[in-house]
């Protein structure tokens, strides 16, 4: 099994955010993903930038793929867009059909990220034909959803053709809209944000008139409230789920790969906190705990 | 440019057609559709019912399949294809790229529309649907006039926008809140914020609406009280408490009208299969008038007050808004 990084979602200064991948090179993690997937406003890095990361932890022995935006509303996002397809060096991870038939049309491999609406094997076997190596589930689905998907019939043959990919650890990505809910927050317009979102390093709580934790505002993406977290679950994952992808949280992140690892085999399991959760793994609703 | 109105039922579809609708659209009894709500759809028998009256009366009609197919049910999603098709219905409205396919490859000559759920919001994603022979795609309500108005010159396929109802403010079909909630999803169950998790009480003179649980909302005594859909909630961020992704509201898009016909728009959507006979009587005679006005003379079209004011009168929180259509409003 193997362990990734999520692309970072929240929007970070230029320098955390090199930090931040200097750590993930010196850590033990296999795969690292890197892009702005939330907001085509937030240019503290340039896809210059992003290459140049890449290249740094290409060096220290990580797998690098790019990752691409979520929601594409605008020509100019897809001229962007058309920049990592080009890219020539590392895979793409597609969130948008949009970025598929762009990879298509170059005959490019691809991850197809948790936001492509891919539920079950048929439409994964036309992914697959279509240039798929790796597919992350979309993160409202089970365990024993993708048990039943990966045992059917009609993908035995291809079962080699493509690893599956899980996101096991941080807030999770669950809506996007064209609106931004972070500007709103504050009062603003989205066209007068200010990306005042750079304010907000782990975004902003949105809690219950009764103080329980729903949501949390990423600019135009909503994220789970509790922190999703599957440390405990690791075990049943053996031989259904070739990677565990953790999304970069502003603290933690590195100690959490370290006790994900120690507890591949339920070796050292970890005391959860309430604003924990596991829900979706256990079919049971996201921000449940079981 | 085409009246297409909900139907959750028999008489919701004889109301549509005798206010004018040139087409409908409807949905199966079960989970393949995302209105999948008790006493609600169309079984076998009802469909082949409702197809003969609207061709009767010369008109169309759609069936929405647009939920993801399960991995050990992909029959019921096969099935859903098949009994539509044998029924006679014009067309299938589809998010799934394996059903779009399957109804592809066995019965092409049956036209497609890439249902909102599949969240094509780009050129880009439109040309990946176009694999699949979609001749129509609905566009997510996510998009301003503007960025409608860019895909409407640059993609050659004919594009279908809501006009009014309900407000999804996320890109539909990757929306998962009502799941992270709830365990159901418009994806998974064809249902959000279902009716089966809410609960009402009565808390120190406050209505309280709770959804599994969660609490959404608190009116006071002089508050009109509203179901409780997760994203219309008041919440609290930071000092405030208010609704923090989006007040209870109806899109409404009256007064951009001519300039969706300036740009082809082919068809408008009215949102609502699970409303009343009776509203959507209202609600396709106001359409229905506006749309002849336009075609009839769209440099002077203008929206007339009773129009707005029926519609307000049917809406959420009795406002309506235009929506990612108006710039402001994101």
């Amino acid at each position: 099994m193997k362990f990734s990084l999520g692309p970072v979602q929240y929007f970070w200064p230029k320098a955390q955010m090199q930090q931040f991948y200097q750590d993930a090179a010196d850590s033990s993690v296999d795969i690292v993903y890197l892009g702005e997937t939330v907001c085509s406003k937030r240019r503290e890095l340039k896809f210059e930038d992003y290459m140049a990361i890449g290249h740094m932890l290409r060096d220290a022995g990580k797998q690098v793929c790019l990752s691409s935006m979520t929601l594409y509303e605008a020509p100019n996002e897809l001229r962007e867009l058309r920049k990592y397809i080009d890219n020539g060096e590392f895979s793409v991870e597609a969130n948008d059909v949009g970025a598929i038939a762009m990879l298509q049309e170059k005959a490019l491999p691809f991850v197809a990220g948790a936001a492509i609406n891919c539920y079950n094997q048929h439409s994964l076997r036309r992914l697959v034909g279509m240039g798929l190596t790796r597919w992350v589930m979309p993160v409202e689905l089970s365990q024993h959803w993708l048990d039943t998907l990966l045992s059917q019939s009609v993908i035995q043959d291809i079962r080699d053709c493509f690893e599956t990919e899980v996101l096991a650890f941080g807030h999770l990505p669950l809506a996007w809209s064209g609106r931004c809910f972070t500007a709103r927050s504050e009062n603003r317009a989205k066209d007068q944000c200010e990306l005042c979102c750079i304010k907000y390093p782990q975004g902003r709580e949105v809690a219950s008139q009764d103080g329980t934790s729903v949501f949390v505002l990423n600019g135009i993406q909503t994220q789970s409230g509790y922190c999703y977290n599957l440390i405990n679950q690791l075990p049943t994952m053996q031989g259904m789920v070739d990677v565990v992808r953790l999304s970069p949280q502003v603290t933690g992140t590195f100690a959490w790969l370290e006790k994900f690892k120690a507890n591949l085999n339920g070796n050292a399991p970890q005391a959860l906190s309430k604003t924990d959760s596991n829900g979706y793994w256990l079919s049971l609703a996201g921000m449940a705990s079981g | 440019m085409e009246l297409l109105c909900p139907a959750g039922s028999m008489p919701a579809l004889i109301a549509a057609i005798e206010n004018g609708a040139d087409a409908v659209y409807v949905g199966l009894k079960d989970d393949t559709n995302a209105r999948h709500f008790a006493g609600l759809n169309f079984d076998q028998g009802k469909l082949e019912q409702a197809v003969r009256y609207v061709h009767q009366h010369g008109k169309k009609i759609h069936v929405a399949i647009n939920t993801f197919a399960h991995p050990d049910n992909w029959q019921r999603w096969q099935h859903a294809v098949d009994s539509a098709v044998a029924a006679g219905v014009d067309v299938l409205i589809i998010a799934d790229m394996a059903v779009l396919a399957y109804a592809a490859e066995r019965y092409p000559y049956v036209e497609r529309h890439l249902s909102v759920q599949a969240s094509a919001t780009n050129a880009a994603a439109i040309e990946f649907y176009r694999q699949f022979g979609v001749s129509r795609v609905v566009l997510p309500r996510v998009l301003s006039l503007q960025q409608v108005r860019a895909l409407a010159r640059s993609c050659d396929v004919d594009l279908e926008v809501f006009a009014f109802g309900s407000l999804c403010i996320m890109a539909e079909g990757r929306c998962y809140l009502s799941s992270y909630m709830t365990g159901e999803s418009p994806n998974t169950a064809g249902a959000c914020s279902p009716a089966a998790f809410v609960r009402w009480d009565e808390q120190d003179g406050h209505l309280e609406s709770r959804l599994n649980g969660i609490l959404i909302d608190r009116f006071a005594p002089y508050e009109t009280a509203g179901y409780p859909t997760l994203c219309k909630g008041r919440f609290t961020v930071g000092e405030d408490t208010y609704h923090a992704l989006e007040e209870p509201t109806s899109l409404n898009t009256l007064d951009i009208l001519p300039q969706l016909h300036a740009e082809g728009i082919k068809s408008l959507k009215i949102e609502g299969r699970q409303r009343s006979p009776a509203y959507v009587a209202q609600i396709t005679q106001v359409w229905r008038a506006a749309i002849d006005a336009v075609m009839k003379d769209p440099e002077h079209f203008a929206v007339q007050n009773h129009w707005q004011q029926t519609l307000a009168g049917l809406s959420e929180g009795s406002q309506t808004t235009l929506g990612a259509y108006h710039r402001k409003w994101k």
